[in-house]
């Protein structure tokens, strides 16, 4: 602190308390509305605190959902979205670990392109190319699967840069201590690169699980099948349907339910999700 | 670049076979493809193409809902930018003069930035909506009427808000690490010279993150064109009247629900002209990185 100024403390804690309030009025809507019954909207606005209907509207979307919208239960669609979200994290990691191994410790022929074909995929987000990637999917019969959900989405330049980077930070004297102990390549990754990196695959963890949950419109493409649905791509189906009937208790209480598991990483994992978003833009 | 390496020749490729096979399969395959299909035009049955030249690119300059969907775009990349940043930078500015509360302001402030964009959509779509609404409702105290389904202006403001709402968390924490770079030297011997907190802020804290702004800048606009295509579908789906169509919303639209693959493709085309022209600014930047 330079001056102290009470003054400005003081005004500096109320745009905070502000911007706070801002940043959580949506989410407080939303919990409160998913609180209260369909006929508790009717009198004109929704109420500013919650009702007494919290456990009846959750449990009653977790087994079994609106099933007027063709939706699945939401515990289901929840489900749906943890195996998809932990395979595109998990995934994204195993492959680029493996490829930035790859490229900071072996020399061989066009490793040059085969970095480039890597960094390309940064400039082709999924929905620029969205029409002939669904073609491709659909061609090797992966509409409806898990696989068809996740795999497409686990090429990861960003993830491989990262790794790159971690590596060449690590000093050569370890490589050449553990060659001439007689460790292998595999080895030494295994033994020396992997625990090395702990810290980071953590972070990138936090930062590619949120990803891998949020993912919208490829779920939206590529299940048709309601019991491949994921939540954040069903509670737009879902809004869909109820838009003529006000149900929208129901689906304010499935919107609390898509957010609050990454929410809850975020907020447990501050200091690896601070951590893996820096190092991700990198 | 590491002096020891290892001297296998098969094993590097054997590591690199998963991440090279799903980048061919699934990203640079697509991308040919599309880039073909931008040349083509098929018949109104889909049994045949013919190769078209640049003709859909033609067709696509000269259609006046092209057009609109630029115009659209960069009047949303823009204002979700400002407002994004702007209200950011505000909070930032603030946080950094807390000592024993920063944290708990900053936990406070990073949580939207894992709600999906998509229930952000659905959040603001159901604040704002025009029977039940609370913000309509408070609207209609000061005599506006909102109607985001019939009113272009009042719907393209609710997607701005939407999306710009889910980026605070992003630019905060990038702002935030930019102020405490500055050091405090600096500050301190601009108030000894009599500077007051706003001259300061205007002529050393501003100029100092600088580079974080520009990185930002880059970052929230490829934000605003690429990632917010869940917020359109979540709310208005481009409407109304085309009012908040932007380009990765036409692309879906017309390649999906239009079946003109071919315009889709030119449409792609032109996105990755944009996406790797943005690509190569923020690389540039992360070389260039100034330093004080």
């Amino acid at each position: 602190m330079i001056e102290n100024r009470p003054g400005l403390n003081l005004l500096a804690h109320l745009v905070l308390i502000l911007g706070v309030a801002i940043v959580a009025m949506p989410v407080w809507i939303a919990f409160v509305a998913s609180t209260h019954t369909a006929t508790d909207f009717s009198s004109g606005t929704i109420p500013m605190w919650p009702g007494p209907h919290l456990i009846e509207n959750y449990s009653r979307m977790l087994d079994s959902g609106l099933s007027t919208s063709g939706t699945p239960p939401v515990g289901m669609m929840m489900l749906n979205s943890l195996v998809m979200a932990l395979m595109i994290a998990i995934g994204k990691i195993i492959i680029s670990v493996l490829s930035a191994f790859a490229i900071v410790y072996f020399r061989f022929p066009l490793r040059n392109l085969a970095f480039w074909c890597i960094f390309i995929t940064l400039m082709l987000p999924v929905e620029v190319r969205i029409v002939p990637t669904f073609q491709v999917v659909a061609g090797l019969g992966l509409l409806n699967s898990y696989a068809g959900l996740s795999i497409p989405l686990i090429a990861s330049a960003t993830a491989t840069f990262l790794f790159r980077q971690v590596f060449l930070t690590i000093p050569d004297e370890l490589t050449e201590a553990a060659r001439i102990d007689g460790a292998g390549p595999m080895k030494f990754f295994r033994d020396i690169l992997l625990p090395l990196s702990r810290t980071n695959i953590a972070a990138l963890f936090v930062i590619l699980f949120i990803y891998g949950w949020n993912q919208y419109l490829w779920p939206l493409l590529v299940t048709t099948d309601s019991s491949y649905y994921t939540i954040v791509a069903g509670i737009k189906r879902m809004a869909d349907a109820v838009d003529g009937l006000p149900q929208w208790h129901l689906v304010m209480a499935t919107a609390v339910m898509a957010m609050l598991p990454p929410v809850a990483v975020v907020i447990a994992m501050q200091k690896l999700f601070v951590k893996g978003l820096v190092e991700t833009e990198k | 670049m590491k002096r020891t390496i290892f001297r296998n020749q098969l094993l590097p490729w054997l590591l690199l076979a998963p991440q090279l096979a799903i980048t061919f399969i699934f990203f640079i395959w697509p991308a040919a493809q599309a880039v073909w299909q931008s040349f083509l035009r098929e018949d109104a049955f889909g049994m045949k193409s013919t190769f078209v030249g640049m003709a859909n690119y033609w067709r696509l300059l000269d259609s006046p809902e092209y057009l609109n969907s630029l115009q659209v775009t960069a009047v949303f990349a823009v204002s979700v930018t400002i407002l994004s940043m702007g209200f950011s930078l505000l909070l930032a500015v603030a946080v950094d003069r807390m000592i024993r509360s920063a944290q708990t302001y900053t936990t406070l402030l990073v949580w939207p930035y894992a709600v999906a964009p998509a229930v952000a959509g659905i959040l603001w779509w159901f604040i704002f909506n025009p029977t039940i609404g609370i913000l309509p409702y408070l609207l209609d105290q000061v005599g506006y009427n909102w109607n985001h389904i019939s009113d272009k202006g009042d719907a393209m403001l609710l997607v701005v808000i939407a999306s710009a709402w889910k980026q605070i968390s992003y630019n905060f924490l990038f702002f935030v690490a930019g102020l405490q770079s500055i050091p405090a030297s600096l500050r301190e011997a601009a108030a000894i010279d009599g500077a007051g907190p706003v001259k300061r802020f205007f002529t050393i804290t501003l100029p100092l993150i600088s580079p974080t702004t520009f990185f930002l800048l880059v970052v929230n606009i490829v934000y605003a064109m690429f990632d917010t295509f869940a917020v359109i579908d979540s709310t208005t789906e481009g409407g109304p009247a085309q009012a908040t169509n932007i380009m990765v919303y036409k692309v879906y639209f017309d390649g999906f629900v239009g079946q003109n693959l071919g315009s889709s493709g030119a449409q792609s085309v032109i996105l990755m002209l944009i996406v790797i022209a943005l690509t190569v600014i923020q690389f540039r930047w992360v070389e260039k990185k100034v330093e004080y």
